[in-house]
């Protein structure tokens, strides 16, 4: 068994990468690594994808990087590898990016990543900080988790789903904010697991366990 | 609902923590990763390490620390001390920090919080501003441990550094650091309500009230402490039940 993290230039993967060795060391899941190569995509049995910073620069540099996007895609779609993106990660699931300027994301999840306008205008952007996730329907990478956890975001953008089923749990700031999406194999987490303690560690721990 | 964060800060020389942390026992009281661990136990909801004698030198331990910190804390870890450029930024980044601390090196040249933003992103590029007090209503930003003027408007500054990219603002009232009289409460509030980011608030807490009060009087969306907690004062637990029953909403789990 292997989990590759997709490096794509995308910010600081090491506290991902010994988060999920450590759970996957706990659970018997194999081998992490973090690669940039095309061909562990390839052969992996499980791909993250994180992501900090803008959605326009993490889907150039992501694109920068010959033929990682095709290795992605064709693991996850064509071979239904379980997949998990997580903070920009997630974002680019969707149709479409509209931060700075409108990029097209994978549109493996139908929805536009809109900017955060919180009903309260006093309320700060960006949403960093610990939220508690409200559960919207149950799935095998929330096993263990309640509407009540907390997790860590920080982002200023989030993402607007087009059909309500794709979302797994969302959080209050001045209006909804999606914090998970799933479809068939495929999840992704607006927040950090890597950095939400107990709850994100639960979940890195159900995702390497997740056989979809 | 999104809680309010308390953050213990440590303050860090050559590797070492200034003051140890004593509120548990403590193989050794100095080792920043071993204090952060226990932090991280205790509830705290970010850490922050200040790395107060930072030089291109000793920079190397800086990194070591956030490498074995992020290898053991599954929480969000800010670093500053000592940074001047994107280079030291993506340096730190990749050793395991979270988030970046600018200080004088923001003052010095504020574009350097646009061309950190730019290439890593608002959500990692936090602005430390040491602010004094000159006359009523009127702070000033200084430098260097907070002795040397720069006859620059705090809050103007701050809106300066919003505008740049930043994602955050750890305001330090030097006024009140060390005092324990409480945050500064005019000035915290000026602040925060002048920019759209987090303002952390920091400087001069000595009771549990004065949490409070710096989210209800000062606005901030983040308390910053240090020695209430590390000599055993107040536990982070208690901090947390002490501020959720004045009303704040607060990470409790």
């Amino acid at each position: 068994m292997l989990t590759v993290l997709v490096d794509y230039d995308s910010g600081n993967l090491h506290s991902a990468e010994k988060a999920f060795q450590r759970m996957a060391s706990e659970t018997g899941s194999g081998s992490v690594i973090v690669s940039s190569k095309p061909e562990d995509v390839a052969r992996a049995d499980r791909i993250v994808l994180p992501g900090d910073g803008a959605f326009p620069a993490c889907k150039k540099q992501l694109f920068d990087y010959s033929g990682l996007y095709e290795a992605i895609e064709n693991a996850v779609i064509k071979k239904a590898r379980p997949f998990m993106g997580i903070c920009i990660g997630m974002q680019m699931m969707a149709t479409r990016g509209l931060e700075y300027e409108i990029t097209p994301g994978f549109n493996w999840i139908p929805g536009d990543v809109v900017r955060i306008t919180p009903s309260d205008p006093s309320m700060k952007v960006p949403h960093m900080g610990w939220n508690d996730l409200i559960l919207d329907s149950p799935h095998p990478v929330l096993d263990g988790l309640t509407t009540g956890n907390h997790a860590y975001f920080v982002h200023s953008y989030h993402f607007v789903v087009r059909d309500s089923a794709h979302r797994l749990a969302h959080c209050d700031y001045g209006g909804d904010i999606t914090a998970i999406v799933g479809r068939d194999n495929m999840i992704g987490t607006q927040f950090h697991p890597e950095k939400s303690q107990a709850a994100g560690l639960r979940l890195i721990s159900n995702f390497l366990q997740w056989n979809p | 609902m999104l809680k309010t964060r308390i953050i213990p800060c440590l303050d860090v020389a050559d590797g070492r923590v200034v003051k140890g942390v004593n509120f548990v026992d403590l193989i050794d009281a100095g080792d920043p990763v071993e204090s952060a661990r226990a932090y991280d136990a205790a509830g705290a909801d970010e850490l922050c390490f200040l790395d107060i004698h930072a030089t291109h030198e000793n920079r190397g331990t800086m990194y070591d620390l956030a490498t074995r910190t992020a290898e053991q804390c599954f929480m969000p870890l800010t670093i500053g001390g000592g940074v001047r450029t994107t280079e030291d930024v993506r340096d730190l980044l990749l050793a395991g920090a979270d988030k970046v601390s600018f200080n004088s090196a923001a003052v010095a040249d504020p574009d350097v919080v646009a061309r950190a933003a730019d290439r890593f992103g608002s959500q990692c590029i936090v602005v430390a501003i040491d602010a004094k007090t000159v006359s009523p209503g009127k702070w000033e930003i200084f430098t260097h441990g907070g002795r040397k003027s720069t006859g620059i408007d705090a809050v103007e500054f701050a809106k300066t550094v919003t505008a740049k990219g930043a994602g955050e603002i750890l305001l330090t009232s030097m006024d009140r650091d060390g005092t324990r009289a409480g945050f500064n409460l005019p000035l915290t509030r000026a602040i925060a309500d002048a920019v759209s980011i987090p303002v952390i608030a920091s400087g001069g807490v000595g009771t549990l009230q004065h949490l409070v009060d710096g989210v209800f009087e000062g606005h901030a969306s983040a308390v910053l402490a240090a020695s209430i907690f590390h000599f055993g004062e107040y536990t982070i637990r208690e901090a947390k039940e002490y501020m959720a029953k004045a009303g704040i909403a607060m990470r409790l789990e």
